[in-house]
């Protein structure tokens, strides 16, 4: 009877083992694909074969030199400005905003915390086209500064996981501090923030990812205005029906290129991630 | 009924006990609702009442540099020896009346109208011809709106005005000193953090999210369509007609805004569920018991979530596209003939769809995996335990034990996984852009979401009014949705246990 039931446990580790197996090269083969065609030394663009037969490193000198039609370092370095500087400024103000409402009791704070919800449910799009026209009229609509200042102004609604973490750390700290004469302010940046390392770090990397890949706020807003791209929007235009025959050994480059440092930073800092994301549904 | 009697009923009967008591409920929840509007209203009013009985009763009972403050802000202040503080408080009012003279003033009064001069050409006295500004009502209706919330604003400051001059003459009576500027700065380290705390975050929301929000609003009541662009034509208010046209008004909106409401509410079902049930078996094959490897099955699969979203979107977009790889490896299995077109067929929409529902799913499962592993590590290994000697097989105990709990925990996320499919703006645009097309829908494909079409509406085809109006719908159906079930979620309603 044990005998039998090892084996059928057996039996089924095995089905599971092959399922499993077979769905981790679903997942991976188009990242495989696009990193191998990225190398790719074939002539024509489409090929009835699927592995490549000769390789080259061609296709990414060929990115960040030949920049008359998609100036790919250029956008790259857009990228990069508006993701850092969103950052900084969305962290500062998502820690803020969360702390305020977790530790502090003032009289507006649940009307505030309402507002915010409400906000939240309008499709941010709506909202992308008036502030389009918004910063047109400041002189700000088509530039990099104009999205950097649209990122980090809207960074702070999202500040659910952050209120969530400074709700469990507790609150004999602060009466502790209050008792030795220190002010709220002084609470905050010197007591509760050093202590809080995991929720910053998480808040960094969301605010730096977010802006890296965001697509739709950057076509809304930057248009025609093509020497503000970021990669998303090169890479979008690189597979346009006409440009696609050209360009599609450099847009798999250029994937390649914008996707390896997200890809690492994801991977190191999952722990985290996945804090942040079931931190709210755990508590239930 | 207690506890102990529900129990000893059979299944369908309590499904009709539950059932019975939802209908029963629905009254008391309905009444309790309209009394909770009704205290609400009746506190509201009462509240003015309040206000307006304190404005004139301090006027009366106060003294001179109260009764001067009500007609010049900050003399409560600067005669009460707070002279930066009355300073900043006269100023404010002088910024204001040089404002609404100089520059709102002049867009509020155009609200009504939003303009009336179309720009054009005139000819002058000597035939010659010369272009004439005309008003620019986009312009009129964004700087109004700026200039209302200037306004109400403005109102808050003068009530804070008179409340501070009150204040500091009840404090000279006790025969205290009132604060001086440094001892107010420090007030806002400490008491009043929160204000030091929330002041520039709540600035830029007020002005990059508030105001457009107001102004689309707006917009949707508007007629700023593609005959209708600024500077050179004129819009004007139309009330409640973009909401008429898209239901019923314009057979050609109304058909196409229902395709795409039932193809939006068909794709948030499916694709919130199919990724959501497939990915717990996944999770749950992954941590099966005495599987090794683990760690190398969730990163293959963890490497999906890393990759920029829209690399994914778009590299599926080229391998599913006619001559991309997938079709490819089919002509060389000799399965088919001819590539088939993934997501540009016209005669077969569905294929299109169904497609971007399976890319989704790939897409989407890692992230279930992701955020429900810890969750199904925590199910409490008795249950199965007892299930299994009861003789329940694998797939009862899936049905009976993991999923329901599974649901109980993450409800709060599966709603707003949903909510975020019914905006899922990305998977659509960047795999299909829509398509594939469709000539008897307007400005829309077969694929496209209300979110998308919003999009192609702005972008393709300056229908702004449309859009809004879309956006509003969107913004209903959201949150009714987040609503009725946030509120019923535990996690919510004891926020303040930790307060």
């Amino acid at each position: 009877m044990i005998k039998s039931y090892k084996t059928k446990r057996a039996i089924s580790n095995a089905i599971v083992y092959v399922i499993l197996t077979i769905l981790s090269i679903i997942w991976v083969l188009p990242l495989v694909w696009i990193v191998m065609t990225s190398f790719s030394g074939e002539e024509a663009t489409f090929i009835d074969h699927v592995i490549p037969t000769s390789w080259t490193f061609q296709h990414y000198i060929d990115l960040f030199t030949q920049t008359d039609t998609f100036n790919y370092p250029r956008a790259f370095l857009n990228t990069l400005i508006i993701s850092i500087f969103s950052c900084i400024i969305s962290t500062f103000s998502v820690l803020m905003v969360s702390y305020t409402f977790s530790r502090l009791r003032f009289k507006a704070r649940k009307a505030f915390m309402n507002v915010a919800m409400i906000l939240g449910m309008f499709p941010g799009f709506m909202t992308m086209i008036a502030i389009y026209y918004i910063l047109k009229v400041i002189g700000l609509s088509q530039n990099i500064v104009g999205l950097i200042i649209v990122y980090s102004a809207g960074a702070a609604l999202s500040y659910f996981i952050s209120k969530g973490f400074f709700d469990t750390v507790p609150r004999a700290l602060d009466e502790a501090a209050t008792i030795d004469g220190a002010t709220k302010n002084q609470i905050f940046w010197r007591i509760i923030l050093p202590m809080s390392k995991p929720i910053v770090v998480y808040t960094v990397l969301t605010t730096f990812i977010a802006p890296w890949t965001d697509f739709i706020m950057a076509r809304m807003l930057l248009r025609d205005a093509t020497d503000q791209y970021t990669v998303a929007l090169v890479l979008w235009n690189m597979t346009d029906k006409e440009k696609i025959d050209t360009f599609f050994y450099n847009f798999c480059a250029g994937s390649v290129v914008v996707a390896v440092p997200i890809t690492a930073l994801f991977l190191k800092m999952q722990k985290f991630y996945v804090e942040g994301i079931t931190g709210g549904a755990v508590k239930g | 009924m207690n506890y102990i009697d529900y129990m000893q009923l059979n299944p369908f009967q309590r499904f009709c006990y539950k059932l019975k008591s939802f209908f029963v409920a629905i009254p008391g929840a309905l009444s309790s609702f309209f009394k909770a509007v009704g205290k609400g209203l009746v506190a509201f009013f009462v509240g003015i009442g309040n206000f307006f009985k304190n404005y004139v009763n301090n006027f009366k009972v106060g003294g001179l540099a109260t009764k001067l403050s009500y007609v010049i802000m900050g003399s409560g202040c600067f005669l009460n020896k707070q002279i930066v503080k009355g300073i900043i408080f006269l100023a404010l009012e002088v910024a204001f009346i040089a404002y609404m003279i100089g520059f709102g003033g002049g867009y509020l009064a155009q609200f009504g109208t939003l303009g009336t001069k179309t720009a054009g050409t005139e000819w002058d006295a000597n035939g010659m011809p010369v272009k004439v500004e005309g008003d620019n009502s986009m312009l009129i209706l964004l700087f109004s709106t700026l200039t209302l919330i200037i306004i109400v604003l403005f109102i808050y400051l003068y009530i804070i005005n008179i409340r501070v001059a009150v204040n500091n003459e009840k404090t000279i009576k006790a025969g205290n000193k009132p604060n001086n500027i440094i001892q107010d700065l420090k007030l806002l380290l400490d008491e009043k953090f929160h204000i030091t705390m929330l002041a520039v975050p709540t600035t830029l929301i007020g002005c990059f999210t508030i105001l457009p929000l107001i102004f689309m609003i707006l917009i949707a009541f508007t007629n700023f369509d593609h005959d209708h662009q600024p500077p050179n034509q004129l819009f004007t208010w139309v009330g409640f007609g973009n909401f008429s046209d898209i239901f019923v008004g314009n057979a050609m909106y109304a058909q196409t805004f229902g395709k795409i409401l039932v193809w939006t509410l068909v794709w948030a079902v499916v694709a919130t569920f199919s990724c959501y049930i497939l990915g717990v078996i996944v999770a749950l094959m992954i941590n099966k018991k005495g599987l090794k490897c683990k760690s190398v099955f969730r990163t293959c699969f963890v490497m999906a979530v890393a990759v920029p979203q829209f690399v994914t979107l778009l590299l599926m977009a080229q391998m599913l596209s006619q001559d991309g790889v997938v079709n490819v490896i089919l002509e060389n299995l000799g399965l088919i003939d001819q590539p088939i077109k993934f997501l540009t067929d016209t005669s077969n929409p569905n294929l299109a769809r169904i497609t971007i529902i399976v890319v989704n799913i790939w897409i989407g499962i890692p992230y279930t995996i992701l955020s429900t592993t810890g969750i199904l590590m925590n199910i409490p290994e008795d249950l199965y335990e007892s299930a299994r000697i009861d003789g329940a097989t694998p797939v009862v105990q899936f049905m009976k034990i993991t999923l329901p709990y599974l649901i109980f925990v993450t409800t709060p996320q599966l709603i707003s996984t949903f909510v975020g499919n019914i905006n899922n703006f990305n998977v659509i645009f960047l795999l299909s852009g829509g398509g594939p097309s469709n000539v008897h829908m307007y400005q829309a494909g077969e694929t496209d979401l209300l979110v998308t079409w919003l999009f192609k509406l702005t972008m393709n085809n300056n229908d702004n009014n449309l859009a809004a109006a879309i956006g509003i719908i969107v913004f209903v159906i959201c949150g009714a949705l987040s609503l009725i079930t946030f509120n019923n979620t535990k996690s919510v309603k004891d926020e303040g246990a930790f307060g």
